[in-house]
């Protein structure tokens, strides 16, 4: 093929994370079972598992904005206040948001769909790529997140992904949660729950608060294992990574878009 | 001659019996806070000698494992710091841990180290009948321990101690 871009060669990184697992596999003595690292381990975070989410655009509702305010509140994102005399337009166009809902027209149908849009927790991030200090990184189990203590705030990543996933905090914070650190001069975006994850459980907060709705359009689970509820459905219908061209295999998968 | 290596030798047990009030504690009553539920507890996460030493390098470690590996169970955590060390006002409201004479800003500011941790990161417990606190159900470790309610005093027998940070110690 002769495309001529700028993307990394996937066929070279393929092999080499082949080779790598080849050499993981031959060190695990046979017949033993791995087993999921999950809440509270002592080894962290697995790769045997890569944490994803199958949206179902025609479920997700014209107006409800439920999975957003789920997601500010989760996040302490609710507590960040407008710098002092910041216009409107300012405001809305700078605020921190992990989520945000989206709505699209078919130019030539007129059709509407509506989606929740976040970082799409990309294989290949291109965030990853460009960040000049390893703040932005991929865990194991393929979460992509910000390590605030390393970020620079050159928001060299905010240019790179291509979903406009991630937020710059512009101001200094008064209150934020424990579980959510945040300051002035770091770039952020969602971390699919992690600390939840972490913590055993297996939802996200949009999730649920979809879920509480009734309208059930989110569902998150682990990509890897074929009987998680998210890979069968994964496996009986149609999904779309949006901008699939980019080849960065994201976590996050859309059907009926 | 004689008489000034005397001198040395009584300002060296001078200095030595210094630092061993420090090390075996001695003068750790004063340094915590009172009223906070570190004041009733025995000892820290690690004796105090070591913790005054090496706190923030056990910080730095630990939040690694957190961020990049996800290990949450770590033996130290800044958020346990804050959890035992930030008393209350006479209001029953929680003082900040980096506010004016207490636990954290008194030694940082004696020793001119600025303290930036809390530019990100939240300076008193979380309401645990707020909203919004992530990590409240689902999550024993905490349930068991630091967590509980805030109104009661921490009373936690030795026992339950060593569970809670399972890798103290005895001293
Ligand atoms: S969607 Fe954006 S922020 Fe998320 S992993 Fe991909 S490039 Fe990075
Ligand atoms: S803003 Fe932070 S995370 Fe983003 S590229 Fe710069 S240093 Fe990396």
């Amino acid at each position: 093929m002769s495309i001529n871009n700028d993307q990394p060669d996937l066929q070279r990184r393929d092999f080499i994370g082949k080779t790598v697992l080849a050499a993981g596999a031959a060190t695990v003595a046979p017949g033993v079972l791995l087993t999921v690292a999950n809440a509270g381990s002592d080894e962290g975070v697995s790769s045997a598992v890569r944490w994803g989410m199958l949206i179902d655009t025609n479920k997700c509702v014209d107006g409800c904005s439920a999975c957003v305010e789920a997601c500010d509140k989760e996040n302490g994102i609710d507590l960040i206040e407008r710098p002092q005399g910041q216009s409107d337009e300012m405001w809305n166009a700078q605020r921190p948001q992990w989520i945000r809902k989206v709505k699209l027209r078919d130019t030539q149908t007129g059709e509407i769909s509506n989606l929740p849009m976040m970082c799409q927790h990309c294989e290949h991030p291109p965030c990853v790529d460009v960040c000049p200090t390893g703040a932005s990184f991929k865990r194991a189990d393929g979460i992509v997140m910000v390590d605030r203590h390393i970020c620079i705030g050159c928001r060299y990543c905010m240019m790179a992904c291509p979903y406009k996933a991630r937020s710059f905090i512009h101001q200094d914070i008064a209150e934020q949660l424990t579980s959510a650190p945040r300051g002035k001069g770091c770039v952020e975006s969602c971390h699919l729950c992690a600390n939840r994850i972490d913590a055993g459980r297996e939802t996200t907060a949009c999730q649920d608060a979809c879920n509480q709705e009734g309208h059930k359009a989110i569902l998150f689970g682990d990509l890897k294992n074929p009987d998680s509820e998210i890979a069968r459905a994964l496996k009986a219908q149609h999904s779309r990574q949006i901008r699939a061209d980019l080849e960065l295999n994201t976590g996050v998968r859309y059907t009926n878009v | 001659m004689g008489s000034l290596s005397g001198i040395r030798r009584f300002a060296g047990m001078v200095v030595g019996g210094a630092l061993m009030l420090l090390a075996t504690g001695a003068i750790s009553d004063s340094a915590v806070t009172k009223g906070s539920k570190a004041a009733g507890l025995d000892t820290c996460v690690a004796p105090t000698a070591a913790m005054r030493r090496n706190h923030m390098d056990y910080l730095k470690h630990d939040r690694r494992e957190t961020v990049h590996k996800g290990i949450r169970n770590t033996q130290y955590s800044l958020a346990e710091c804050v959890e035992c060390h930030a008393e209350k006002d006479s209001a029953g409201a929680y003082k900040p841990v980096n506010a004016d004479g207490q636990f954290c800003e008194s030694c940082h500011s004696y020793v001119a180290v600025n303290l930036t941790c809390f530019q990100c990161h939240r300076k008193t417990p979380e309401n645990m009948s707020g909203n919004g606190t992530a990590m409240r159900e689902g999550d024993q470790r905490q349930v068991f321990g630091l967590l509980q309610s805030v109104d009661q005093p921490l009373s936690l027998s030795r026992d339950e101690l060593t569970r809670l940070h399972a890798k103290i110690e005895g001293n």
